[in-house]
């Protein structure tokens, strides 16, 4: 199967993600939306890896889903004690860092 | 004995330090130790003069260092003094002068709370001058410059309780500093110059530097000495400077403080003598400022006013023959010293004449006062007739030389300074001869004080005032003393100095001599000067002689009323000086408001309202974050993906 078809589907995912990041507003969901963009980039460092024959991608695949599990941890904390304090998961209620 | 040298100046500083910083305490005895110190002073001095007598005319300059004062790369200046005939002369005019004021105000200053201070600014005044005539370098001798600049505003500014003295004192500070800040230029000068500012190296290679640059350090120092010596077009302070004590006048603005620009000038010879230009335009100074101070003192009714544009007019003369060149060295330095006792002797008699009629200064309410002071009007009138050269004393000898050598100048402009110098003459002996009348002849014209009988004489006051009508009386021997002494110096000096060209031997190897030939012989000129001033006297006799005078003076010419004015110099310093800096001032006040603080501010104004429209950005919302975020990463990619592709 022809590897660039990989790229086109880590675009879409990459786009899907993006939009929901910009558009939803609820916390958990924004959060899976990182997800997938951060997945999306994994898929395509293994395409670009399988398509130029080095293990290199497929490597820094593993740091990301590294880093997503550690920021996975964290995020979620975070969201559970803003819930608990705000009794809703929604990003725009939590507003208060501006002038 | 060059060591002996240091203490000329350290015992008056000594006397200032101690009278200034001892407190009430010293009240008593101040005066005393003032005076005595400043006699210490006179006494050194005769000693290293009978010293320096001793000597070959070769090895009569002595030298003392002291310590080096500043050191910095090739900057070197000493704190060192130079002792030589021409230093010698001044020291003797500024002790000896100096302690007879002294012993004068001990008398004049007996009913004043403040008269310790007094001796203390006048010893810091006698200590600051001696410097100035006894340093090496030219910065010493702005160190001394600056010294008599201070003591004379203190001195002006005695009675500072009177609002007029106060101002006076002022005026006579920053005229000065006007002067003074040519003399620092100057030094500066000579250091790019020479390298050195010591007097030695200096006046050794003046003829090694450029015209040019000589000229414009003459110019420099003819501005420093306009402003210390009061000439034209710096002679403004002198008249207000009046308003100081009588014995400050004979002191500081008669005497010796005066005359430090005609030392100026006469050290600084060797510069002058290689700048035509410069030795030009000091001559053309001396005359003006000679006829200047000498109308000037024509109008006057103020005896002490009369008497400073006297002064004002006589350093011109001195400044005159400074500017001749080695012609008019001597003559300028002779005349110095003669003019030294005569006007010091004339103010102090003003001041005793003042003394015995209540502090009144107007000329038109004296008159016949020779039968109340005989001693006073004896020993003024003999200063008169030494001022106006009377044969025989001591302004004549002197005087006389410097309006030969004018005229030796040759060619148009020894007419016109001759000429000037001549018609001096006769003006000084048209407004001394008007002093001497209103003040000692005629009627008496004092009567009581005008406001004794309208107020009512319950008040006590008033009765006290009534009884203060003028009593005129002879001064205390302590004034009277100081009188007969420098009427003695009027009347022989000049003889002494001139007969036999005594004067001229002394200080010929420091300041050099050439003999100048009027064009129409030395005996014309002599008896010209005699013709002028017998119709100068003729003239005031007639006009304040032969008439009663009348006590209100009248409106007078145009010419009286601008003298009176003092030849507008006031208003045109107003008119040019004051209202130009005021719109100089005012329109770099508004460039501040409107261009400096425009820019300032729009700036402040600008990044604020650019700072507010940003800061809207902040909105708080995570998702708007993200955009910019997302925009941003897109822009950097998009960018380059561009830049490769080009």
């Amino acid at each position: 199967m022809n590897p660039v078809n990989y790229l086109y589907l880590a675009a879409l995912l990459f786009t899907i993600g993006a939009a929901g990041v910009l558009i939803r507003r609820n916390a958990i969901v924004l959060f899976m939306c990182v997800e997938l963009m951060l997945n999306a980039c994994n898929l395509a460092f293994v395409a670009f890896s399988r398509m130029h024959g080095n293990l290199d991608g497929q490597i820094i695949a593993f740091f990301t889903m590294v880093v997503a599990a550690a920021e996975v941890v964290v995020g979620l904390a975070i969201i559970v004690s803003l819930f608990r304090t705000r009794h809703s998961a929604s990003v725009d209620d939590a507003s208060l860092m501006k002038l | 004995m060059e060591n002996l040298i240091a203490l000329l100046v350290g015992a008056p500083l000594l006397g200032a330090a101690v009278l200034l910083c001892g407190g009430r305490r010293l009240d008593k005895a101040g005066h005393w130790l003032g005076t005595l110190l400043a006699a210490v002073s006179f006494g050194i001095g005769v000693a290293l003069f009978a010293d320096m007598l001793g000597r070959g005319a070769e090895d009569r300059t002595l030298y003392q260092h002291l310590f080096s004062w500043v050191s910095v790369g090739s900057f070197q200046a000493d704190f060192a003094f130079r002792l030589d005939q021409l230093s010698m002369t001044f020291v003797l005019l500024i002790s000896g002068v100096g302690t007879l004021i002294h012993v004068y105000s001990i008398g004049y200053m007996e009913h004043d709370e403040r008269r310790r201070r007094f001796f203390g600014y006048l010893n810091l005044f006698v200590a600051a001058m001696l410097l100035l005539v006894l340093a090496d370098n030219y910065l010493l001798l702005y160190f001394g410059w600056e010294g008599v600049g201070l003591a004379s505003y203190l001195l002006i500014g005695f009675w500072q309780h009177k609002p007029s003295a106060a101002t006076a004192a002022k005026k006579a500070f920053l005229v000065n500093r006007v002067g003074d800040i040519g003399l620092s230029i100057a030094i500066m000068l000579m250091f790019t110059t020479f390298g050195t500012f010591a007097f030695g190296p200096v006046l050794a290679n003046a003829d090694k530097a450029s015209e040019g640059t000589l000229t414009a350090i003459g110019l420099m120092l003819l501005l420093a000495a306009c402003g210390k010596s009061a000439q034209v077009p710096l002679q403004s302070w002198l008249g207000d400077a009046m308003e100081g004590p009588t014995p400050v006048s004979a002191l500081i603005h008669a005497a010796t403080m005066v005359t430090a620009g005609v030392y100026l000038i006469v050290r600084s010879g060797a510069i002058f003598n290689a700048a035509p230009d410069a030795q030009l335009v000091v001559t053309v100074v001396g005359a003006v400022t000679l006829l200047f101070g000498a109308i000037v003192g024509c109008a006057k009714d103020d005896i002490k006013k009369a008497l400073a544009g006297s002064t004002m007019s006589q350093i011109g003369y001195m400044v005159l023959a400074a500017g001749l060149g080695p012609v008019g060295y001597v003559f300028a330095i002779m005349h110095l010293v003669t003019h030294g006792f005569f006007k010091a002797g004339l103010f102090l008699g003003a001041g005793s004449v003042m003394h015995g009629m209540n502090d009144e200064v107007d000329m038109r309410k004296y008159g016949g006062l020779r039968r109340y002071m005989p001693v006073t009007f004896v020993t003024f009138g003999l200063g008169y007739l030494a001022i106006i050269g009377f044969p025989g004393l001591s302004g004549f000898f002197s005087k006389d030389k410097i309006i030969e050598a004018a005229f030796a100048k040759g060619g148009t402009e020894g007419w016109i300074l001759g000429g000037a110098a001549l018609l001096g003459a006769g003006i000084t002996a048209f407004y001394m001869t008007r002093v001497m009348l209103l003040t000692f002849f005629g009627e008496k014209r004092w009567q009581p004080a005008p406001d004794a009988d309208q107020v009512p004489s319950a008040e006590p006051a008033a009765e006290h005032r009534a009884g203060r009508m003028p009593h005129p009386h002879e001064s205390p021997k302590s004034m009277t003393i100081p009188m007969i002494v420098l009427a003695f110096g009027s009347v022989f000096a000049g003889a002494f100095f001139g007969l036999g060209d005594r004067f001229l031997n002394w200080l010929e190897p420091v300041t050099g001599y050439e003999h100048g030939n009027p064009p129409v012989g030395a005996l014309t000129v002599t008896l010209s000067t005699m013709v002028v001033l017998a119709v100068g006297v003729a003239i005031a006799w007639s006009m304040y002689g032969r008439k009663p005078v009348p006590v209100v003076a009248p409106r007078g010419s145009f010419l009286t009323r601008a003298a009176r004015r003092d030849l507008f110099q006031d208003d045109f310093n107003h008119v040019v000086l004051v209202r130009g800096g005021e719109h100089l001032t005012r329109s770099l006040v508004y460039v501040d408001h409107s261009l400096v603080d425009g820019v300032v501010n729009g700036t402040a104004a600008s990044v604020g309202g650019l700072s507010g429209r940003l800061r809207k950005l902040q909105n708080g919302y995570a998702r708007s974050y993200a955009v910019s975020m997302f925009g941003g990463t897109v822009v950097l990619i998009a960018a380059t993906l561009l830049m490769r592709a080009v």
